[in-house]
């Protein structure tokens, strides 16, 4: 295969690539000016991915002689990394310019482009090593962002910590890949997946599990959860937005392909790891978002307390728990992103942002458009019918139950509800308490339409798209097997 | 049976309605809330008249196609066609109610109860297992919201109590549907009423399903919630609660339990039988003890389904028949209670029994319809309530002899602690100023228990019209029941007089 022929199979990155080196000189040059052009390009290039992954990238096959799939799976997964993406530009500007003293600098979309273009590595990774830089390319531009908000101590925190947490979790998983090597003799996902089937050597069982332990971190699973609350809550909103959203998608993304792909043969091996994990991280996940009063930390345990659903679908280890895994992710990107940016529209009087529960108090008589968007997403992640977070929980657990998985079902359905409670608690302060002081009002137009958006997409009306969501997920998934 | 696809209709209008109702002020949302009500009760009425009794089994069945994992296919037999007539029925009745009762926030208000609606007839119509779930536990949001804001005072605690509490009994039954669904290859509910699960599998499937059932019911020992609900929730939600909302625990079992899993069932049925029983005539005795109404009325609602559960698990015609009138009866009866209750509340704001004494002196109409919903409750002759207790309580007698000798016990009971809540509240003298200076019934007040008032009667005097539609799947029912059904201990023989049952001795104090 020709170099052309590679290129092109991986074009998006290339776009994403291109574009954001040629952003950094414009910002390099235009300084803080350049900051509105510079965001909206970076949303048009990502737009440029998006469309590029309708080539051949979405379906092309091997590229690099195996280092890189490209297939409808990491189509899939990219498609909600780049409106995840896109949605973190367009939701940063109006923070940063009204949080005193810091605005939003150009080199903050640029750094997303980044990130995005080492998460659409991830996903289409066909060799650890492949993974291992897209990963590093992907967390290092996510620490930066972390600690954007420079005079801010939380934030600057937020960005040490991701930072020395990230890089322990990037030297477990390396150690892991490092023993996989050493006793398969390749890197390849193939090749991996050849020695796990032929051999049951102990060296491949602990180059699994640290694989799996280095994944956990970036996917905030439990019991390497601990980072997540922390560093949600001192980034700035519109990062942990992006946190919350696009990283978590990729890293997922990346373990469900070297759960199967690399690793398929060991399924039994693997699968005990995500049955804890997943059981962990909901029990955990529901029980510690009960004494939060801080609605970012809320958000933190509320992600962890997906991710425990997420793997559910991988634990089954089928074509329907693959699709069910993406199709779980979309509607928690769009939960997510709406929540946040109902965060973000919480601002005292004086224009500063507040991020206390309580502050949410009587939302439904002073705001009740944001109120009921809000409450929508909180039944959503809650998993109550009729809005789409129970769709996505039932596409999970249908495929735990289909692969026999019954007592993991069980136990993730009873654990639901220990989350139901928190969630209901942000709709009873909203519904039945009494007003707290009116937020300051005046939030950007684009970000009400991306809130109505989400609530609408979630809400019953989103039922029209679960038929063809089903159809591409399992599309996707079925790329894999 | 037409192209017309009424019951989706009857799904949009209520729907519609509510989006429109946040987005107008309290008066038109009043109005319009009545309307969609009212076109829905309509057209409740044109699919009664348009069922086609001995018929198919499943009428005005829509398919217009698949949502991925599940179908969106509705269509109602006799069983879904009389609840979905009790929920059109109550819904303008309550809107009614809440006419100037309730004062803020009534767009929102409104549209939750018309979302309530959307949901119950959904409910009754769903033929796929997982639309069926969807409706039935989204019923949870609206009535969250009633009780948390439009409650009172404990109002918190108490719609916690009602989500968490449901919610949990639910999700058992969401692990048993997608069990059902691999194993049967289809969620369409009339294909898995004739599936044969196997039996080790269906006791679980059973008691998952009656963890959710049972909560809903609500049965002994998880009833607790609805207390604390009905107290709190304003008088037009407990109308909804007692009315409809707590049918769905019956139409569950009526409706998967007892179909599905016919084995277990039959295994299970002393399960059953014991909690019943128990529940007859242990929340009749704290119903007896209640200072305040909305209390004694909620324990008696619980005493009644306990009835129909027993009605339920008998097996046969009668027991079936008698459970699907108690639950229409008790839908009407209790409603109207609550009512009732609502119409004093509303004078004096308070529910304290001894708060009142001698209303019948000044409020003369009042204690008419109060006397006769009393009577309904009580299960007298000639009021609704008789014919299904009798019938639920003479086939359950064939099942078991003791069951029916204790739950016969609460038929009495029940008669107890009604008429001491009547003596305390209608008769005696009028000593209080406060309550001295109470009006009697408004017009307004007499056009909502009036039509409940001659429903009851006419179910009463003339229950044939109501059994008429759901004999053929009562008869469909026990033939499909009729392999597993218990043997019975009551030994009834030919050629003798039969000795005085319990069940007659019971129904004739």
């Amino acid at each position: 295969m020709t170099t052309s022929a590679n290129l092109i199979l991986t074009l998006p990155e290339v776009v994403l690539s291109l574009g954001s080196l040629a952003l950094m000189l414009v910002s390099a040059w235009g300084g803080q000016a350049s900051t509105r052009a510079v965001s909206w390009t970076a949303v048009a290039i990502l737009a440029g991915a998006g469309i590029a992954l309708t080539g051949p990238s979405s379906h092309g096959g091997l590229a690099f002689d195996g280092l890189y799939h490209a297939d409808a799976f990491g189509a899939f997964a990219k498609v909600l990394i780049y409106i995840a993406a896109a949605v973190a530009i367009i939701m940063a500007p109006r923070f940063f310019e009204r949080t005193a003293g810091d605005d939003l600098r150009p080199e903050y979309p640029v750094l997303i482009l980044l990130s995005s273009a080492g998460m659409g590595m991830m996903v289409s990774a066909g060799d650890l090593l492949t993974l291992y830089v897209g990963l590093e390319l992907q967390s290092l531009a996510a620490y930066v962002l972390a600690s954007f908000m420079r005079r801010d101590t939380r934030s600057a925190e937020a960005g040490l910590k991701y930072f020395v947490l990230g890089a322990l979790a990037s030297g477990i998983l390396l150690y892991g890949i490092s023993l996989v090597y050493g006793f398969s003799g390749s890197t390849t996902f193939d090749q991996i997946s050849n020695a796990y089937a032929g051999s049951k050597s102990l060296g491949l069982t602990f180059g699994l599990v640290f694989v799996f332990a280095g994944m956990a971190f970036k996917i905030s699973a439990v019991p390497f959860h601990m980072w997540t609350p922390d560093v949600y809550e001192g980034a700035p909103t519109p990062v942990t937005a992006f946190f919350a959203s696009a990283p978590k998608v990729a890293a997922m993304a990346m373990a469900v392909r070297v759960a199967i792909e690399a690793m398929g043969p060991a399924t039994d091996a693997w699968r005990q790891i995500v049955i804890f994990a997943a059981l962990a991280s909901i029990i955990l996940g529901a029980v510690a978002a009960i004494g939060q009063s801080n609605i970012k930390r809320l958000l933190a345990y509320s992600s962890i307390n997906n991710v425990g659903f997420v793997l559910v679908g991988l634990a089954a280890g089928t074509p329907d728990g693959v699709a069910s895994v993406l199709f779980y992710l979309t509607v928690y990107v769009a939960m997510t992103l709406g929540s946040f940016l109902v965060v973000l529209q919480m601002r005292d009087a004086t224009g500063e942002p507040v991020e206390t529960i309580a502050s949410l108090s009587g939302l439904s008589q002073t705001r009740p458009g944001l109120a009921a968007a809000l409450a929508i997403f909180m039944f959503s992640l809650a998993g109550i019918p009729p809005l789409l977070g129970f769709n996505a929980k039932l596409a999970v657990f249908k495929a735990a139950v289909d692969a026999g998985l019954y007592p993991l079902a069980v136990a993730g359905f009873v654990a639901s509800v220990i989350g139901a409670y928190y969630y209901l608690r942000v709709v009873k302060v909203m519904y039945f308490d009494d007003p707290a002081p009116e937020f300051q009002r005046g939030g950007s137009v684009v970000e009400g339409g991306l809130i109505a958006a989400a609530a609408v997409f979630v809400s019953p009306i989103g039922w029209i798209l679960l038929a063809p969501l089903g159809m591409l997920s399992l599309n996707a998934a079925r790329s894999l097997f | 049976m037409s192209g017309f696809p009424i019951l989706s209709v009857m799904l949009a209008i209520p729907a519609i309605a509510a989006v429109i109702c946040l987005f107008v002020p309290a008066n038109t949302a009043r109005w319009l809330a009545l309307a969609a009500t009212l076109i829905d009760f309509v057209l409740g009425i044109g699919l009664w008249a348009q069922f086609d009794i001995g018929g198919p089994q499943w009428q005005f069945v829509e398919y217009p196609g698949s949502l991925g994992v599940f179908d969106w296919k509705l269509g109602v037999d006799g069983f879904a066609l009389l609840l979905i007539m009790l929920s059109v029925f109550l819904m303008p009745i309550c809107i009614g109610a809440s006419w100037v009762a309730v004062t803020k926030r009534v767009p929102e208000y409104m549209a939750a109860f018309l979302l309530t609606e959307v949901l119950m007839i959904g409910t009754f119509a769903a033929q796929d297992l997982f639309l069926f779930y969807i409706f039935f536990e989204a019923g949870l949001i609206p009535m969250y919201l009633i009780i948390g804001i439009w409650g009172g005072a404990n109002r918190i605690y108490a719609s916690y109590k009602f989500f968490l509490y449901t919610l949990l009994g639910s999700v058992l039954m969401l692990v048993a549907m997608l069990w059902m669904t691999n194993y049967a290859g289809t969620s369409d509910i009339p294909t898995l009423m004739n599936t044969d699960f196997p039996a080790h599998a269906q006791v679980w499937l059973w008691l998952a399903f009656f963890a959710s059932f049972a909560v809903k019911m609500p049965m002994w020992p998880v009833h607790t919630w609805l207390p604390d609900a009905h107290v709190q929730a304003p008088t037009a939600g407990s109308v909804i609660l007692a009315g409809v909302l707590l049918k769905l625990g019956g139409y569950g079992f009526l409706r998967f339990s007892l179909p599905m899993f016919p084995e277990a069932s039959s295994e299970l049925t002393w399960l059953i039988l014991g909690l019943s029983a128990v529940a007859v005539i242990y929340t009749s005795l704290v119903a007896l003890v209640q200072s305040d109404m909305k209390k004694l009325i909620a324990y008696s609602s619980v005493a009644h389904m306990a009835i129909v559960t027993i009605g339920l698990f008998a097996f046969n015609q009668q027991g079936i028949e008698g459970a699907m009138m108690v639950m229409l009866s008790h839908g009407l009866a209790s409603g109207a209670l609550f009512l009732c209750v609502g119409v004093i509340y509303d004078r004096l704001h308070t529910r304290e029994i001894d708060r009142y004494g001698g209303l019948a002196i000044n409020m003369p109409g009042y204690a008419v319809f109060f006397l006769l919903f009393t009577m309904a409750s009580i299960g007298l002759p000639g009021t609704s309530g008789f014919v299904g207790e009798f019938l639920s309580l003479m086939g359950t007698y064939k099942v078991s002899t003791w069951a029916a000798l204790l739950c016969t016990t609460g038929i009495i009971l029940g008669a107890a602690y009604m008429l001491y809540l009547y003596r305390r509240v209608v008769f005696g003298d009028l000593v209080k100023d406060d309550v001295r200076a109470m009006t009697d019934l408004s017009r307004r007040e007499i056009a909502l228990l009036a039509p409940i008032a001659a429903v009851i009667l006419w179910m009463g005097v003339y229950p044939e019209s109501f059994m008429a539609p759901m004999r053929g799947d009562v008869s469909t029912l026990v033939a499909r029941l009729a392999h597993t059904a218990p043997a019975g201990d009551s030994k009834p023989t030919t050629g003798k007089a039969p000795a005085a049952s319990p069940a007659h001795a019971g129904d004739h104090q």
